[in-house]
């Protein structure tokens, strides 16, 4: 079974001579355990596609399948127990006025889980911040710290699928490298299945197994990362964008 | 090499209500016509040098230093309003994020042909006629029509070489350029890159680059002073940065992910409290 499956997936915001067609015919599919990355420049509908799965919007065509369910444009709160979001800025995903137990308490009781107190401390233990962390509020933590309660809280509800966008790009070098261990290392505990949006190659490199490449809401191109390091790419863009990412080269 | 800036032995900082906070502590370092990078985590101080060459730290905050010299002109002992002469026309600075530098109300060519005629005695014509050449010069195609965009209507990308259009147009001889990419797509950041590079080849700019991308950094710049909690821990040569010595700098280098070199963990920076206390190192050669 797939963890992920879709299929020709149309998204588009406004109507008629406003109408801007976000992501146009996507199609892939993500293995249940598995980890897979959407990378792009920006406007390229990587985010899209993960907020249509999430049911962020309601303007989709297409086939989305989650754990063997066709999703409806309805998603119930079983939904959300399985499929949780991380966003990309943890300044801006967290309620400024809400400790970080308030956070993690409403998740737990809106998914009717009844040892609150008890799993507020496994979680906080899991993401690697002490019991200290508990009664802080967002602006009490630093931005790496912030990021681990943001994904405290997906992962509250047990999820088994864990949707990232672009999770470490507010965060610095070193910070980045702890976070993704975190996310790596919660993958192989939990058997989750990711996947991550970014527009750092080397970053979906580290955690994922294969990428699909977007330009302008069209996916050009799926690779396995070998593929990727190797530079085998079929397309020109996506060797394009690889080399950019290397770094600058002088010319001329 | 003609040394464009001199600093010696830096100092920023800002008064709070547990005492004294030091931004920068005691940097030193010089400036030819180069690329000279300047690297660090964000807090490492690295914007507060590039604001204080300019003396763009406002009050409460505090700055010192024995010597902070363009051209032999000592920067700290000028009026405000002698000052005003040398931002933007001399040392100019590329801020990190266009939104937030071009006013929003004004059409981005008029902003352009203004920065010139502040800094020139020429008309309003002539003033357009080299904001279109500017346009042209930081490959924006079609300059007639982007000349009359308002910001709202350009990208990210288009902004950000607009910003360099306006810093670039008085011809000045140092610029500080604080993450001027980072905001950008990949695509879109080599292409400024080419522009900056072309200007320090051609013109004989001296380029000082703030980033926290020591990838770009090591491929782009001349030079490379590492900042860590206000004190440049080492320099290097840019291409020589994988040859670093100092821990912080190895540590920040191992904590990246590559693609030609992937790893099973990334390393964790360790923080070592004795860093903070070594003496600043300096960049001047």
């Amino acid at each position: 079974m797939n963890g992920i499956t879709i299929e020709n997936l149309n998204v588009w915001f406004g109507d008629y001579e406003d109408r801007v067609d976000a992501v146009k015919g996507a199609s892939f599919s993500v293995p249940k355990g598995g980890s897979f990355g959407l990378v792009g420049e920006s406007g390229s509908g990587k985010s899209t596609i993960l907020r249509a799965i999430m049911g962020l919007f309601d303007t989709w065509s297409g086939k989305i399948e989650v754990l063997g369910e066709t999703l409806t444009h309805k998603r119930d709160r079983e939904f959300y127990r399985k499929v949780q979001m991380v966003f990309q800025d943890p300044y801006a995903s967290l309620h400024p006025r809400q400790s970080v137990d308030q956070v993690l308490s409403e998740t737990l009781s809106l998914h009717g889980f009844k040892d609150i107190d008890a799993r507020i401390s496994k979680l906080l233990e899991d993401v690697g911040l002490g019991p200290a962390f508990r009664f802080r509020y967002p602006h009490q933590l630093s931005g790496g710290q912030r990021q681990r309660v943001a994904i405290a809280r997906a992962l509250a509800p047990e999820p088994e699928i864990l949707l990232l966008d672009e999770p470490t790009s507010a965060l610095d070098v070193s910070v980045q490298a702890e976070i993704l261990n975190l996310l790596s290392d919660l993958r192989a505990e939990r058997k989750l299945t990711y996947l991550m949006v970014s527009h750092d190659l080397a970053v979906v490199g580290h955690l994922c197994h294969d990428i699909a490449v977007m330009q302008l809401g069209k996916i050009v191109e799926v690779l396995s990362i070998e593929d990727m390091r190797a530079l085998q790419t079929r397309e020109d863009y996506t060797r394009t964008l690889l080399q950019a990412s290397m770094g600058y080269e002088l010319r001329g | 090499m003609t040394k464009l800036l001199d600093v010696e032995n830096l100092w920023v900082k800002f008064p709070t209500r547990n005492g004294i906070f030091d931004a920068v502590r005691g940097v030193s370092f010089t400036l030819g016509q180069e690329r000279l990078g300047i690297v660090g985590e964000s807090g490492s101080g690295k914007s507060m040098t590039g604001r204080a060459i300019l003396r763009l730290i406002r009050k409460p905050g505090i700055v010192t230093a024995d010597k902070m010299e363009l051209d032999g002109q000592d920067l700290l002992a000028m009026s405000e309003k002698e000052m005003r002469k040398v931002r933007g026309q001399r040392i100019s600075m590329i801020m990190q994020d266009p939104k937030f530098s071009l006013n929003p109300v004004m059409r981005v060519g008029q902003q352009i042909a203004e920065a010139y005629m502040l800094h020139t005695n020429t008309s309003k014509a002539q003033a357009k006629q080299k904001a279109l050449e500017m346009l042209d010069a930081v490959a924006i195609r079609d300059p007639e029509r982007v000349y009359n965009m308002f910001p709202h209507e350009v990208s990210g990308g288009m902004g950000q070489r607009i910003m360099i259009a306006m810093m670039l147009i008085p011809d000045p001889e140092i610029m500080i350029a604080d993450e001027p990419t980072s905001a950008l797509d990949v695509s879109v950041q080599i292409q400024v890159l080419e522009i900056m590079d072309k200007l320090v080849r051609e013109r004989g700019m001296g380029l000082i680059f703030i980033s926290h991308d020591l990838n770009l950094v090591s491929s782009f710049c001349d030079r490379v002073l590492i900042m860590y909690a206000g004190r440049v821990v080492e320099t290097l040569q840019a291409d020589k940065l994988h040859d670093a010595k100092h821990p912080y700098t190895r540590g920040l280098l191992n904590s990246l992910p590559r693609i030609d070199n992937p790893v099973e963990r990334l390393e964790v920076l360790e923080r070592d409290p004795a860093w903070r206390d070594e003496a600043s190192i300096s960049g001047a050669i």
